[in-house]
């Protein structure tokens, strides 16, 4: 007790004022200790160690000099806490010294699938008229960035496909 | 904006009437002996209110089948920031609830608190205790791993051999047969759709009797002014949650929960235990045998429940002082003394099958496609402190070069040759060289030349016991005869899924003597240290099959 005690009415009501300081402050505490690993647990991306996987996607040989070929493959994808394999198509472009560019095929606009049209030489979006060059960039319509493309790698005459990325624009 | 505040405050009152409800609970007068025996049941609704919470969050990462279960469970683990910390807080908050339950209703026994007019109180506290084990059963088959599996199997036998309602207590927990789907789904909705809901009707139910009858006063009190509820037993109720929350936060965060491998209904090998609480039943189990198990299993349990429900109605006198109540504190402390001693037996009966080193599949388990040589490299390289100067990833000091991209450039020969001179190799180096045998110095070189920026966490992820066990394996040129792996030959049997096929104890006496439990066997006697075959033997059985 301090020194020149008060009243005990005094001192009743400092006592008081502990004890509601106390009972807020303890509740702050556990409320901050369970809410904030919470929210982490909710919001923080998975850790998912990214790899690189590689999917063979035809041969080089079968593809057609500049002319835009629709390929079809499997393809692994991570969904939470489970691996999905699931059907995957690109549209793959050979050039003649040899490089690849596989496109993913959906427009990046709303994401249709787009195909080629073989007389004007362009991608055509058929959802909103989106048109993009063979090499990928937007010439005209609502799409604002150029087509996705996969990673490639050419190993001998194999072609692997690896991770879609964007392009921007 | 305080006169705007207040009229919002004056307005919720006036269509709630919230004011009035919170002074009524706040200021509640309470008997003058109240104090700090009486926190318990406050504990246990706390405790009961993070379950809900912390289960809520993982249900959110859950799939309740069981092949995903285990899947969903360890990418919670291994995957999520927190979801380790998640499922800590829930493993210990249902032992601490256990506890805190318990603690809850000594303290009204031993006070006699639940003499008229509170048996009602008692007897819904009891429900509420059978409903917190009930939790507990459940929820233990949920992460679907052996030990989630096995456990549940015993249970349901033990369900099913209860007098009259066996057989349909059978069919309801999903039937006969082993446990699989049905029962699953069962469990999983006792556990979050049936028992949650339950309680808080409990719950309600228990704390509307207790304001009904009011807190139970102690002789004495008759002649002491009342005292109010709020706030100086509202702070000590406050107090111990604090500690209750303080207790479960360290030990969710210090005490790692393992996960065990995906249920696996084929392993015979497996020791299925209980969780700690539901020991002494089990112990109770084993004095029992024949036609008599079904004492063990049932009746005596029942009884014991009989006998809790029927504590008011035995127990009529008048109320007294705690420390007049000999006979109450007696049969406190014969329980005490009765549970510790069969839970003990219990513990001290665990085969040591069962609480051996086994992986924990909550953490990534990359290292366990390692070679033994490889495996071995990473006992060296922890023992040579490599990390102290190279970068391994993102991770370790940036004197020397990343190793996990080193193998890109160099092979095992020039490894080697820079291990012994490192100087010699890279001139300018500053790194010292290495003090190890040329078969040692090739395991570290393998494991080196396997990293990459991949699998670099296999290094922080292989148990201590692994790699031990890999030099011991690695030393004693073991892959001569056997295979692990797909690395080694073929002389003897092939060391993958050894767990499946032999008991520890077996292996154990097999390398002493190889002859005498498998005849014609050409394999020499070895003689280890007890640490080393430990390690080697707890490695043999970490192997996948």
């Amino acid at each position: 007790m301090p020194m020149g005690a008060p009243t005990s009415a005094a001192n009743g009501i400092t006592r008081r004022h502990f004890y509601v300081g106390a009972i807020y402050a303890i509740w702050a505490v556990v409320t901050a200790a369970l809410g904030a690993p919470a929210l982490m647990y909710l919001f923080f991306p998975p850790k998912i160690r990214q790899r690189q996987e590689w999917t063979q996607a035809g041969s080089v040989s079968n593809l057609a000099l500049d002319v835009p070929v629709e390929v079809a493959f499997r393809q692994n994808r991570i969904d939470g806490w489970k691996i999905i394999s699931e059907k995957s198509t690109a549209w793959v472009l050979k050039h003649a010294d040899n490089t690849v560019v596989a496109f993913g095929p959906q427009c990046t606009h709303l994401g249709c699938a787009y195909h080629w049209d073989e007389g004007k030489h362009e991608f055509l979006c058929p959802c909103h008229n989106s048109i993009f060059a063979p090499d990928g960039k937007v010439i005209s319509g609502p799409a604002r960035r150029p087509l996705d493309r996969y990673d490639v790698r050419i190993d001998g005459n194999k072609l692997f496909l690896g991770r879609l990325r964007q392009e921007q624009a | 904006m305080r006169q705007r505040w207040n009229r919002i405050n004056a307005w919720l009152d006036h269509r709630t009437g919230i004011h009035k409800a919170v002074r009524q609970f706040l200021y509640e007068e309470i008997p003058a002996s109240s104090g700090w025996h009486q926190v318990f049941g406050s504990v246990a609704v706390f405790l009961f209110l993070t379950q809900a919470f912390t289960g809520v969050l993982l249900a959110f990462n859950y799939a309740p089948t069981p092949g995903d279960a285990y899947n969903s469970l360890r990418y919670i683990l291994t995957e999520l920031t927190g979801g380790r910390l998640i499922r800590g807080l829930h493993h210990w908050g249902a032992s601490m609830m256990i506890v805190v339950v318990v603690l809850h209703m000594v303290q009204v026994f031993l006070y006699g608190a639940y003499k008229k007019p509170r048996e009602a109180t008692w007897m819904v506290g009891v429900v509420l205790l059978l409903v917190t084990l009930a939790y507990g059963l459940t929820g233990y088959l949920l992460p679907w791993d052996n030990r989630a599996y096995w456990g549940t199997v015993v249970a349901t036998q033990i369900a099913g051999q209860a007098p009259l309602v066996g057989s349909y207590l059978t069919r309801l927990l999903g039937g006969s047969g082993p446990v699989g789907v049905v029962t699953f789904a069962r469990f999983y909705g006792l556990h979050v759709l049936l028992l949650p809901p339950a309680t808080l009707l409990l719950i309600a139910l228990h704390v509307f009797l207790v304001r009904k009858h009011g807190v139970a006063p102690a002789p004495g009190d008759e002649v002491l002014p009342r005292r109010q509820f709020y706030p100086a037993q509202v702070f000590k109720d406050t107090v111990a949650i604090f500690a209750a929350f303080a207790v479960l936060f360290t030990m969710a965060v210090a005490v790692r929960v393992p996960l065990e491998q995906l249920a696996d209904p084929t392993d015979t090998s497996y020791v299925p235990r209980p969780e700690w609480y539901f020991l002494f039943l089990f112990q109770i189990l084993k004095q029992f045998s024949g036609p008599l198990e079904v004492v063990g299993s049932a009746i005596l349990p029942g009884a014991a429940i009989v006998a809790l429900l029927a504590v008011p109605f035995l127990d009529r006198g008048r109320v007294l002082r705690v420390t007049r109540r000999t006979a109450a504190i007696g049969v406190v402390v014969l329980a005490a003394i009765g549970w510790t001693g069969l839970t003990v037996a219990a513990v001290r009966s665990t085969p040591p099958e069962a609480n051996a080193a086994q992986v924990d599949y909550s953490a990534p388990t990359d290292w366990i496609q390692l070679s033994p040589e490889e495996l071995a490299g990473v006992a060296y390289f922890r023992q040579e402190n490599c990390v102290s100067c190279h970068a391994m990833g993102e991770r370790g000091a940036s004197i020397g070069p990343d190793l996990t991209r080193i193998t890109i450039h160099r092979d095992a020969a020039w490894m080697i040759e820079h291990f012994k001179r490192p100087s010699a190799m890279r001139p300018g180096s500053s790194m010292p060289p290495i003090q190890l045998s040329d078969s040692q110095l090739n395991a570290l070189a393998a494991f080196l030349l396997k990293l990459n920026p991949d699998n670099g966490s296999a290094l922080d992820n292989t148990p201590a016991f692994a790699a031990d066990g890999a030099q011991v394996y690695q030393a004693n040129h073991c892959a001569g005869c056997h295979k692990i792996n797909g690395v080694g030959m073929t002389v003897g049997p092939p060391l993958n899924g050894l767990a499946k096929r032999q008991t520890r104890s077996w292996v154990v006496e097999h390398f002493a003597d190889p002859e005498k439990l498998s005849p014609g066997s050409i394999m020499p006697p070895y003689r280890f240290s007890q640490k080393d075959l430990d390690n080697l033997t707890a490695y043999l059985f970490s192997l996948p099959e």
